[in-house]
């Protein structure tokens, strides 16, 4: 909208950034919980991207993941409960010309943020959106998350969750106008930073849900994925996201078109096996940002507009 | 006035205007209201009619009359749908009481106005007659029980063959009613035809084939005119006082949007909900010319979100709602308040709690707007009183918002949002805008709540500042936005968030105390109801009662020396529209009674012992039943000199 009323200073073409230009606060996260394991990859991304630090946003809401802006030497928005995403909408509709990041846990985002989440995914407002999924909530210390399994025992669900998990990439599927949705786990970095380096590229709301371990609550939920790399499938595709490195480590490839729709949301379906990989893709969609991208007018201009506003109203 | 025409008579003989002049009552004031079933545009008529009346010189205050539903069946009394004018030599600042003339398109519309006690006892009434010898039995056994309940008052009813008519100019006379209708008006009122045609063809301006429409539509009123010219033996002559000074006429939502634009913000965002939504409408219609943005978000929530996140990253923008929704905002309020973001918060208020009473009027929000965040959320609550001032405060709200890094709602209510009023053009400034989001470097060493020790200010850091880079955060933070781990940071914090607001009020004026600065009554009051108040209290002043009155803008903080102006009152009392125990009513004590809320807020303030009288009738209070009350509560001086 009006980011272009804004003052815009030259940048100076000459900077660039290390990985440690980008190091915010020291992260407090427990000892191999996977949340650093994300802060690295996407601290790595920024440095790639060379991406100005006073130009960047991250938006997250709360939860043991939400901490994450602190983390980080970039501009930061630690929001509320669940409500990251119209937080994040606000900024990108002031401000298209920053870069903005959204980063949110499992109970923040497909529970007490699922509305947010899913009008987000249709507005397509471009902006990366980084689901931390460690399939519990960590914070308030293992009550049930939307994601977590059948017959997994929690502190509200002792003698095990009652319902099916709800899967988070069949629901981005389902909602008309998305744009991007990948899947990635933070055990496998070099997979987590092509995506969210692909993510990043994408011009649009790119949904990104990663697969995360919680040591302290969930550590036996991802461990047979970690040990057993058969039981991991990548999503192959000269478009979607490749990692040629990765080829030796996972024996399982899948060839999926990610301009394929109905292909993505039966891959999305969950099994006995868990897909990383890019499942769709369409730049194509509109983006509600755009649309909503007006062109500034300076107060005089908008001080004679409105005397011709108020001459329809005179007596 | 000329003799009664008996009731369920055929219309009355016709006078020839050239032999026998018509009576002209000439009045101060006058009350006229056009009802119909909803889509017969009635409301069309009352709001062309009231724009013609102020532009020739007539204070106006015009109501909206809604209909219980959106699509009852035709001719049931819920269904009545129109427009009340009160018209006025002076500027007329509230609806007044009852209404003197009636224009209605069924007997049964009519009823619903006659049953909610809406007009005076000696009311005239334009009635359409066609009811009475229609083909259905059922509708002409309406009509005449219709009549005998009508009988009980003595209004003199005038039957106007309305669609036979309109018949005579087009083929579907319930679409056109509504201008015969106004040219009846037209004629009782003497208003200028010209006048009238222009602002039917502003009307229909964006109709496709205007020319025709506009066309048929002054043809109808002149077949009104000519109508009223020839039967009506009455015409009604409120003085006009035409003004120099340049007017408009609207309403309180299109101030309120207005307004918006002209303090320089650019992002509304909104969920719809009664009666904020035509905050919105009229947005919609203009904002993107003034390169703003009306975001209909997916609720309430997500509405409060994206003005604070676009706040945060640039200038100031505001969100529009009514009370479920404020509830709904509550926690981003919060973190707005906790991040120093400024926000501006339009709330204008509906009757509750829950769905309440979503299209009539309450003033029932103020206790949640000031202290409806769980924590210690300091913040500013402001409330217009007039349509004007639906205009300012926008203006007002935007620059102390942004002065203090804070919220400022701003509490309008239904009587405001749809009233229409005319006043003084405002002179628009181009220093009531926003300038462009500061994005010069930091100076180093300074942190984004740099508080000034004094005054709790500080400077704001928007995203794209080099070397301003932090992460702001609804936890306990200190001067860098770190999270706070020691135990004095959230002390001292609150403190510097609660200074500001202090700061702001030592800006404030003292209150201006309408009549006598001591005596025996002072009524207190808030938002919509000034006009009502100050009328009955000029009224009651008129009849030698020591009876004052003041009017808050400031709910929060509250303006200066109120303990002081209290004191020299025998008695305090707020009139309020929201809930109070009636003080003799079974179980009530003076330790039980629940108040008006401006009176909770007040006795807290000032230990003064504030008494209220409220209503919650979803309507507007009526300046007469506020001079009841005064009356209850004084006596009449008489000047002997002891
Ligand atoms: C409105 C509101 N409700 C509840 C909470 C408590 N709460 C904080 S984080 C959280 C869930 C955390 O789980 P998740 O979102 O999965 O993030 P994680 O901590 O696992 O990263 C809850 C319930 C809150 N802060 N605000």
């Amino acid at each position: 909208m009006s980011g272009c009323s804004l003052l815009s200073v030259v940048l100076d073409e000459d900077r660039s950034f290390s990985v440690s230009d980008y190091e915010g606060a020291r992260a407090r996260w427990c000892p191999g919980c996977g949340d650093h394991s994300v802060l690295a990859a996407t601290q790595r991304l920024l440095a790639d991207e060379q991406l100005a630090p006073e130009r960047t946003v991250f938006v997250s809401g709360i939860g043991c993941s939400s901490r994450f802006p602190h983390y980080l030497n970039t501009y930061g928005f630690h929001g509320i409960h669940g409500r990251a995403l119209p937080l994040a909408t606000g900024v990108k509709l002031q401000r298209p010309d920053l870069d903005v990041f959204v980063v949110m846990g499992d109970g923040d985002c497909v529970s007490i943020g699922a509305a947010h989440w899913v009008h987000a995914i249709r507005y397509n407002v471009n902006m990366v959106a980084l689901l931390l999924d460690n399939e519990v909530y960590g914070l308030t210390k293992k009550q049930t998350s939307p994601t977590t399994p059948q017959g997994y025992s929690t502190n509200t669900q002792p003698h095990g969750t009652y319902l099916p998990a709800m899967n988070p990439l069949e629901t981005t599927l389902g909602v008309t106008n998305a744009s991007f949705v990948a899947q990635t786990a933070e055990w496998v970095p070099q997979h987590l930073f092509a995506t969210i380096k692909a993510a990043y590229r994408h011009r649009g709301f790119s949904f990104v849900r990663i697969l995360q371990r919680c040591p302290h609550y969930t550590e036996d939920l991802f461990l047979p994925f970690v040990q057993d790399p058969t039981r991991v499938e990548l999503l192959e595709h000269e478009d979607g996201i490749v990692v040629p490195d990765l080829h030796s480590r996972f024996e399982n490839q899948r060839h999926h078109d990610p301009a394929d729709i109905d292909g993505a949301r039966r891959l999305a379906e969950t099994g006995d096996q868990i897909r990383l990989g890019l499942f769709f893709r369409d730049e194509t969609h509109p983006r509600y940002d755009e649309t909503r991208t007006l062109s500034a007018h300076t107060a005089e201009e908008k001080l004679s507009l409105l005397n011709e506003e108020l001459d329809r109203y005179a007596v | 006035m000329a003799t009664k025409s008996e009731i369920g008579q055929a219309p009355p003989a016709a006078t020839d205007p050239g032999t026998e002049a018509p009576d002209v009552l000439s009045t101060p004031l006058h009350t006229v209201e056009i009802v119909s079933d909803p889509g017969e545009g009635a409301q069309t008529c009352g709001q062309i009619f009231a724009s013609v009346t102020a532009k020739m010189g007539n204070g106006i205050w015009t109501v909206e009359i809604i209909p219980a539903e959106i699509q009852p069946p035709p001719r049931i009394p819920a269904g009545a749908s129109g427009n009340r004018i009160r018209v006025g030599t002076n500027a007329v600042t509230n609806w007044g009481d009852r209404t003197n003339l009636v224009v209605a398109f069924n007997e049964q519309v009519l009823l619903a106005r006659h049953r909610v006690g809406a007009l005076e006892d000696d009311a005239t009434i334009l009635l359409e007659n066609r009811w009475a010898t229609h083909d259905d039995p059922a509708i002409r056994q309406e009509w005449t029980a219709a009549m005998k309940e009508l009988a009980e008052s003595s209004y003199r009813i005038v039957e106007v063959p309305m669609e036979v008519e309109c018949l005579e100019v087009i083929e579907d006379p319930r679409r056109g009613k509504n201008m015969f209708a106004l040219g009846l008006l037209t004629r009782v009122y003497d208003l200028d035809r010209e006048v009238i045609s222009a602002q039917i063809d502003h009307v229909f301006r964006k109709k496709q084939n205007r020319e025709e429409i506009v066309q048929r539509n002054v043809d109808l009123l002149d077949r009104g005119i000519a109508w009223a010219q020839e039967h009506l033996d009455f015409r009604v002559d409120v003085p006009r006082r035409p003004t120099e000074t340049p007017q408009v006429v609207m309403n309180g939502n299109q101030a309120l949007a207005l307004g918006a634009i002209a303090s320089g913000m650019e992002l509304a965002a909104m969920y719809p909900i009664t009666p904020a939504t035509s905050v919105s409408h009229q947005l919609g219609d203009i904002f993107e010319r003034f390169g703003g943005v009306l975001h209909q978000a997916e609720d309430e929530i997500a509405a409060a979100g994206v003005a604070i996140g676009a706040s945060y990253a640039g200038k100031v923008a505001f969100t529009i709602t009514s009370g479920p929704g404020l509830a709904l905002k509550t926690e981003f309020l919060g973190l707005a308040v906790m991040t120093e973001i400024p926000l501006v918060v339009i709330d204008v208020q509906r009757g509750g709690p829950s769905t309440g009473l979503p299209t009539k009027v309450e003033q029932s929000d103020l206790l949640a707007a000031i202290f409806g965040q769980p924590g210690d959320a300091p913040h500013v609550v402001l409330a217009p009183a007039t349509i004007e001032e639906c205009f300012h405060a926008t203006v007002t709200a935007r620059r102390i918002a942004e002065t203090f890094r804070t919220v400022v709602i701003v509490l309008s209510d239904a009587n405001l949002a749809t009233g229409v009023q005319p006043f003084p053009r405002p002179e628009l400034d181009a220093s009531w805008q926003s300038t462009p989001a500061d994005q010069s470097p930091v100076r180093a060493g300074r942190g984004p709540y740099d508080w000034d020790p004094r005054t709790g200010l500080s400077e704001r850091f928007v995203p794209g500042r080099p070397g301003g880079m932090h992460t702001v955060t609804g936890l306990a933070h200190d001067e860098w936005s770190k999270v706070a781990y020691s135990t004095d940071i959230n002390q001292r914090a609150s403190e510097m968030r609660s200074r500001k607001i202090a700061v702001l009020q030592q800006t404030l004026q003292p209150p201006v105390v309408n009549g006598d600065e001591s005596g025996e009554l002072l009524i207190v009051g808030w938002g919509s109801t000034k006009g009502a108040i100050e009328e009955a209290v000029d009224r009651a002043r008129s009849e030698g009662r020591s009876v004052s009155s003041l009017h808050l803008t400031f709910l929060s903080p509250l303006e200066p020396g109120l303990r002081d102006i209290f004191r020299r009152f025998g008695k305090v009392m707020t009139v309020e529209i929201n809930y109070s125990d009636n003080s003799r009513a079974p179980f009530i004590t003076q330790e039980n009674r629940r108040r008006g809320q401006l009176s909770w807020l007040l006795r807290a303030h000032t230990l003064v012992d504030v008494d209220c009288w409220t209503r919650v009738l979803g309507e507007p209070i009526r300046p007469g039943a506020i001079h009841e009350v005064i009356r209850d509560h004084t006596r009449v001086l008489t000047d002997t000199g002891g």
